[in-house]
């Protein structure tokens, strides 16, 4: 690691107003951070330790929905008797990712706020337009088996590594934030996330000194929640492909450098479109990048089989 | 009580290679951290470069040397502590976030001076390792495992949330996951957590 200063923010706003800095960065579980720092693509001069915060709540909300902490554990919110029961699709999501040891520490904010997983973002020998911009992409051309088939641009193909953002996405969950001044703004979870385009270093919408304070989750819609993650062993491991459905709402991951949303599908059932149609209209776009591409496939066939499953059908 | 001095951290972070940025006469350290950590019980005083990780600060300024690096990237679980009694890996985390914390390694995990914890005797009893360097970690974990259990939290094995979970073989496997074996005891280790879990 570089050397860097180590300080615990006192307030919610101090740990606001710092993080403008673009040296500054706010260490929550530091389960992804450190990882980077130790391979210098992360090398703050400044760290700032949230993690002590009075940031770990999770409370309902007079709507009926609820309302977890920033800094609320993956453990905390996968053992918490109101997400079991009314949103178990956030539980299977956290359950299905990391170890036990990593979701004691990780945080709701901090596993959306993580990096890609993109081998090349973490290979500092190669070029990589995420981690260094103008430097180019590897991962096109390169072994690009783990990257994104859509919303993908000729600067970047990674994908956004969270399970946790969706589940979030299909449930039409927002991320809470304020800054320094006590600004407090909320934004979905589903537009935290910019699609790379040309500057595939600009990551979130979030503005400079704007941190996430919480995730607010409105009552689930009626029918049944799923959550189907495809990877290369059974535990322990990223998404390849991963389908979320929130009764009538869908959601892919391992697809796009954000949590998908299938509108398109959602749009062609609402209108009465076949299961095979809705998933087409999904994935038409859909790109493969040279050893992706059996995501195709296999993204048509996740997210078909949890449609089917979600409305009854037999599979 | 023991004190390390910023001059020892920094060789200390030289000789094992972590940070390769002050190997004779780099840069002077920008700040030493004076920290507490309740480490099995025994209160502990250190300063240290903010960066090294609770799992340096043990091995390298405590020795206590049972709790392994493997990979240091968080994926093989052979750095497993507890810290408050919840596993962690020691590796993805700075001994500065664990000021005023209890910290439990392999060394503080047995009852006593002379036994063992029920887990390190089920080790032992069925030959639940080979190398061994991942075994610490594994018995660490094995000891939350049981714990969490306990307490009712669940896992992606389970059939329903809410229900409280029973240790099945695919719930054990599941909730091992994070700790890895390169020689492959897992059906030792696995008897010997069943031992005391029971059937």
């Amino acid at each position: 690691m570089k050397p860097f200063t180590y300080e615990r923010a006192t307030s919610v706003a101090d740990a606001a107003k710092a993080s403008a800095d673009p040296s500054v960065r706010l260490l929550a579980g530091g389960t992804n951070l450190l990882d980077l720092m130790k391979l210098q693509i992360e090398t703050p001069a400044r760290i700032v330790d949230i993690g002590r915060l009075p940031l770990k709540d999770i409370t309902e909300t007079p709507d009926g929905g609820l309302r977890i902490g920033a800094l609320a554990t993956s453990t905390a919110i996968a053992s918490d008797p109101v997400v079991r029961a009314r949103y178990p699709l956030i539980a299977r999501a956290l359950l299905s990712g990391a170890s036990v040891q990593l979701r004691n520490k990780a945080t709701a904010a901090g596993n959306l706020m993580q990096r890609t997983r993109c081998a090349y973002f973490y290979d500092t020998t190669k070029p990589c337009n995420r981690r260094i911009p103008g430097s180019g992409c590897s991962a096109i051309g390169g072994h690009s088996r783990a990257d994104g088939i859509l919303g993908t641009s000729a600067a970047c193909i990674a994908v956004h590594p969270s399970d946790l953002a969706v589940a979030l996405t299909a449930l039409d969950a927002h991320v809470e934030t304020t800054n320094g001044q006590g600004t407090v703004r909320t934004l979905p979870v589903a537009d935290l996330h910019r699609l790379p385009g040309a500057s595939p270093h600009l990551e979130t919408d979030l503005a400079p000194g704007q941190i996430i304070t919480a995730i607010t989750v409105p009552p689930a819609p009626p029918g049944e929640q799923i959550f189907r993650k495809v990877r290369d062993r059974a535990s322990f491991a990223f998404a390849l492909i991963s389908v979320a459905a929130s009764g009538p709402r869908y959601a892919l991951g391992g697809v796009a450098m954000k949590p998908w949303r299938a509108s398109a599908s959602e749009a062609v059932l609402a209108a009465g479109g076949d299961v095979d149609e809705a998933v087409a209209a999904e994935l038409s776009q859909a790109r493969g990048h040279g050893h992706g591409e059996y995501k195709i496939p296999l993204a048509k066939r996740l997210l078909g089989a949890v449609i089917r499953q979600s409305r009854g059908d037999a599979a | 009580m023991r004190k390390e001095s910023a001059v020892s951290a920094t060789s200390d972070l030289c000789v094992h290679g972590l940070a390769g940025l002050h190997v004779g006469g780099g840069p002077a350290l920008t700040q030493v951290i004076d920290i507490e950590l309740i480490v099995n019980g025994r209160l502990t005083s250190l300063s240290l470069d903010p960066r090294v990780t609770l799992l340096d600060a043990l091995r390298e300024h405590l020795n206590l040397t049972g709790t392994k690096k493997g990979c240091d990237q968080g994926q093989c679980g052979a750095c497993t502590v507890l810290v408050n009694g919840m596993r962690i890996n020691s590796c993805l985390s700075l001994a500065a976030m664990h000021d005023g914390q209890a910290i439990t390694t392999i060394e503080g995990i047995a009852p006593g001076e002379n036994e063992l914890h029920h887990i390190q005797a089920a080790f032992i009893e069925r030959d639940a390792f080979q190398c061994g360097y991942c075994t610490p970690g594994q018995i660490v974990s094995a000891v939350a495992m049981l714990d969490e259990l306990a307490a009712g939290q669940p896992s992606q094995a389970a059939e329903d949330l809410s229900a409280a979970p029973v240790l099945t073989d695919a719930e054990l496997r599941e909730r091992m996951s994070g700790n890895l074996c390169r020689c492959s005891a897992y059906p030792h280790i696995f008897a010997a957590i069943r031992d005391v879990a029971g059937a």
